[in-house]
């Protein structure tokens, strides 16, 4: 089957390896694959498939990592132009 | 219904236990003096549990199999066999119908019986949700933590933060887990990360959190091999039949927006050079309709299911190539009815109304980013606008 990918270079991650201690949280809890922990120190591998859900900033214990994280979803998104709020699946509850 | 369970063994009267339309509380009250009465057969507690845990105005999950004891106090016990009803459910909610009020009651619950030693799993309070993990953990003793996450399923509540660290902590203390189970370790689905930070979980509660597999299907494996997850169970997919099932909920969710169309493309339609006509509208209006039905069905079905073949990366532009051979299909059938400004109508707003569709499936799938959804709605939603404006115009202009 064909690979699902999306848009690219526009994804917000930023990884500082400095500060990373290799712990292997993110490359546990990336739903794509994006993060991998190689010599005690975490890589982005393949960056535009990451999809900002922010579960590997959350979950990096030094902070390392940084992403913008939210919903990727267009419902949301009009609703945070239409109200100024940040984008959220409370749109019209029905998404 | 189960009065046979309660019959004396004897023909005689009795006055423990009588017929159950006197009084059925009588029948096995949960005291010992009882017992020479009601003989201690296996079956009793089907009688009469179930009357001791109807409260007014409350009325038991039928998931609900009976009670195990534990050191907090009795913990509903849960079927992992789905029931026709529960499956009923899940349609229902595939299709939309009351999907914001399928939750069940956050809390501890057990599947089989599990001890003090016996894993912890986390999971949301959406009822389908539920449903899965139990069917999934079948023959299994395990406790099932089940968070407030306003019947929501897990990677949708994460992302909200009602799946998150705080839900977590509030449930640990409020079950007093830390007295039912002697071990401090918590499975929770990988898909709930985005709102759990699992070194703050440890923190203020002391429980380690260990993330499980993506999907709930993946978890009799992963509690066999100690906690091992393979690299594909820690991976989201979209296949086909994972697509496929959200079409229908995202034909649904127009429903407003169908609403609207239909009085404005029939009022539309009966404009005509002797200002309205109503035999117009009914046949402008209504080819219209069908128009804009092609297009959502190209939009919110179609492209979603094409997706993986259908050129470009951005999901409106995907739409609108689906929208546009179908168009082009439209105006070779109807090439008869149509003069040149009804196909270009048709061929503009077809695909502007599959391309509209079609992004907001971007809320259903598993791989896009809040980033590229934006950009592509900046680039897109103008194109779509000038699309239908100039589709419309050719449309009235037909009739001229």
């Amino acid at each position: 089957m064909a690979e699902l990918r999306y848009i690219e270079d526009v994804v917000t991650l930023e990884l500082d390896a400095e500060i990373c201690i290799g712990c292997g949280m993110c490359q546990i809890v990336c739903p794509h694959g994006v993060l991998v922990v190689e010599e005690r120190k975490a890589l982005i591998t393949d960056r535009d498939r990451c999809i900002e859900c922010g579960a590997c900033a959350g979950n990096c214990p030094v902070e390392a990592l940084r992403v913008k994280a939210g919903v990727g979803c267009a419902s949301a998104i009009i609703h945070s132009w239409l109200t100024g709020e940040e984008p959220s699946c409370d749109c019209g509850g029905s998404c | 219904m189960n009065e046979q369970n309660c019959d004396p063994p004897s023909v005689g009267k009795s006055a423990c236990c009588p017929p159950p339309k006197v009084e059925a509380a009588t029948c096995c009250p949960p005291t010992k003096a009882t017992e020479p009465c009601c003989p201690p057969k296996a079956e009793t507690p089907a009688c009469c549990p179930a009357v001791a845990d109807d409260r007014p105005g409350y009325k038991l999950w039928a998931f609900v199999s009976g009670w195990h004891d534990s050191p907090v106090g009795r913990i509903p016990q849960i079927a992992t066999k789905l029931t026709a009803s529960d499956i009923l459910g899940r349609w229902q909610m595939r299709w939309g119908l009351g999907r914001m009020r399928y939750s069940i009651a956050p809390g501890l619950y057990a599947i089989g019986t599990p001890s003090s030693t016996s894993p912890v799993l986390v999971t949301a309070n959406y009822k389908m949700t539920f449903d899965l993990v139990r069917r999934d953990l079948h023959n299994h003793d395990v406790w099932l933590l089940i968070l407030d996450t306003k019947g929501i399923n897990v990677w949708c509540a994460a992302g909200k933060g009602t799946f998150g660290t705080d839900e977590i902590v509030r449930q640990v203390q409020t079950t007093k887990l830390d007295q039912v189970v002697n071990h401090r370790t918590l499975i929770v689905p990988q898909l709930g990360a985005p709102g759990v930070a699992a070194h703050f979980v440890q923190k203020r509660c002391g429980f380690k959190v260990i993330y499980g597999p993506v999907r709930s299907r993946d978890l009799q494996i992963f509690l066999a091999s100690g906690h091992q997850a393979t690299p594909e169970m820690r991976r989201v997919s979209f296949n086909l039949a994972e697509r496929l099932v959200l079409t229908p909920v995202e034909l649904v969710s127009m429903w407003r927006q169908i609403l609207w169309s239909i009085p404005i493309l029939f009022i539309l339609g009966g404009i005509s050079p002797e200002f309205f006509s109503f035999a117009a509208a009914w046949q402008r209006g209504g080819a219209a309709i069908l128009a804009g039905f092609a297009g959502l069905l190209a939009g919110a079905v179609l492209s979603p299911l094409l997706l993986p073949w259908l050129p470009g990366r951005g999901f409106a532009f995907k739409g609108a190539v689906t929208g546009f051979l179908v168009a082009i299909l439209g105006t070779i059938i109807f090439a008869a009815q149509l003069n040149w400004l009804n196909s270009l109508a048709l061929l503009l707003a077809l695909p502007t109304i599959a391309s509209w569709c079609s992004m907001h499936f971007t809320g259903s799938s598993t791989f896009t980013s809040p980033s590229g959804v934006e950009k592509e709605m900046r680039h897109a939603i103008p194109g779509q606008a000038a699309a239908l404006l100039v589709g419309g115009l050719c449309w009235i202009a037909a009739v001229f």
